[in-house]
């Protein structure tokens, strides 16, 4: 199996309506339509999975973790960012 | 319980009842036989995502398979449950198709089975679920659903090895055309089945073909490969008449459980 042929493809799956889909791994395919079908024979045997998404993992952009520093460091000395001065009722949910 | 202490002196049950004690065995072998031969890629596939989905399509089968048997073994009432109708049966006993008991061959020869054979199932599980027996009903509107999924993912590999490379369209061609001559008998039903047919209790398995000729020829075209022509067509699983293949098949699915009966874990 050679990366050309069998490329990676993200998977993102949501387990309720709802809620948001969520990464939850990747997958070797030849094209988008079998990609879809590994996820589902993967990473659906046991949930409620109502949606799958996949998305070939070239077409993501990620940061560089050598930018960590200037990314994401500073917001360590901003605690007042967290919501955690109030408290969330019940009837929410997930927020 | 286990089948030592089955009364074979017993009274034979009517023979309405008898026909459809065959009828449900003969679905539930198929299932078990085709799962099996699935469950032999489990660790082998061809990639790791295909290995979990040959063991996804195998579990179905057998799921259903459980379910045929033990319905199977309520309608006999000689106290034989599931597993002894799966693990203490001999080959001759056996009913299933013989197309489902074809080695698994090379990836090509499995995927074109299984196009062959879910292209029939998922329409009959369909009828089946408007079975009048409730039961049957039941197993049909859960098994449809699982065998539209194994006819979606047999056909799209059945597309992408026809429509493929040199090599993967010649496998595809051999394997169909191997394995053709195994399709005619899907289609056939004797005077019994044809009764409970009648009754609606059974599927015409006639009134199948238009759909299972439709799926193949729309696959067929997508995957630019050529229909293989019709020729004499091999039976005999339904009689119990089996190719040497599924003594095979049976010696290994059913030595653990002759060798320790009765044993769990």
């Amino acid at each position: 199996m050679t990366e050309a042929l069998m490329p990676l493809w993200e998977v993102f799956i949501r387990n309720r309506s709802g809620m948001p889909h969520k990464h939850c791994g990747s997958v070797h395919a030849a094209d988008a339509t079998m990609a879809l079908q590994a996820a589902r024979d993967v990473f659906t045997r046991r949930g409620e999975s109502v949606s799958i998404w996949v998305i070939p993992s070239s077409a993501i952009t990620a940061s560089d973790p050598g930018d960590k520093e200037h990314l994401f460091e500073p917001t360590a000395s901003k605690p007042y960012r967290h919501p955690t001065f109030y408290t969330v009722p019940d009837e929410v949910g997930h927020m | 319980m286990s089948a030592d202490i089955v009364d074979r002196h017993g009274p034979a049950p009517q023979a309405a009842a008898a026909a459809l004690v065959a009828y449900v065995l003969s679905l539930a072998d198929d299932a078990l036989v085709l799962g099996h031969r699935l469950s032999e890629w489990s660790g082998r596939g061809p990639t790791l995502e295909e290995d979990i989905a040959l063991s996804n399509l195998a579990l179905d089968l057998i799921g259903q398979a459980r379910l045929c048997y033990s319905y199977a073994g309520e309608l006999e009432g000689l106290g034989r449950d599931e597993d002894a109708l799966a693990y203490r049966r001999d080959e001759h006993a056996y009913r299933n198709l013989l197309l489902l008991e074809q080695p698994n061959g090379d990836f090509a020869m499995t995927m074109a089975r299984h196009l062959l054979y879910a292209a029939f199932l998922a329409p009959y599980f369909t009828a089946l679920s408007a079975s009048s027996d409730a039961r049957l009903a039941e197993i049909g509107g859960k098994a449809a659903k699982e065998m539209a999924y194994h006819l979606r993912h047999a056909a799209e590999w059945v597309i992408r090895l026809g429509d493929g490379t040199e090599e993967s369209r010649a496998r595809m061609t051999a394997a169909l055309d191997e394995l053709w001559m195994y399709t005619g008998e899907m289609f056939d039903m004797d005077a019994d089945e044809s009764a409970l047919s009648a009754q609606g209790i059974a599927v015409d398995r006639g009134s199948i073909r238009p759909a299972w000729e439709a799926t193949l020829t729309r696959v067929l075209a997508q995957a630019t490969l050529a229909r293989p022509a019709d020729r004499w067509m091999q039976r005999g699983g339904r009689a119990g008449r089996h190719s040497e293949h599924l003594g095979h098949l049976l010696a290994e699915m059913q030595v653990v459980h002759r060798a320790h009966p009765g044993a769990s874990w």
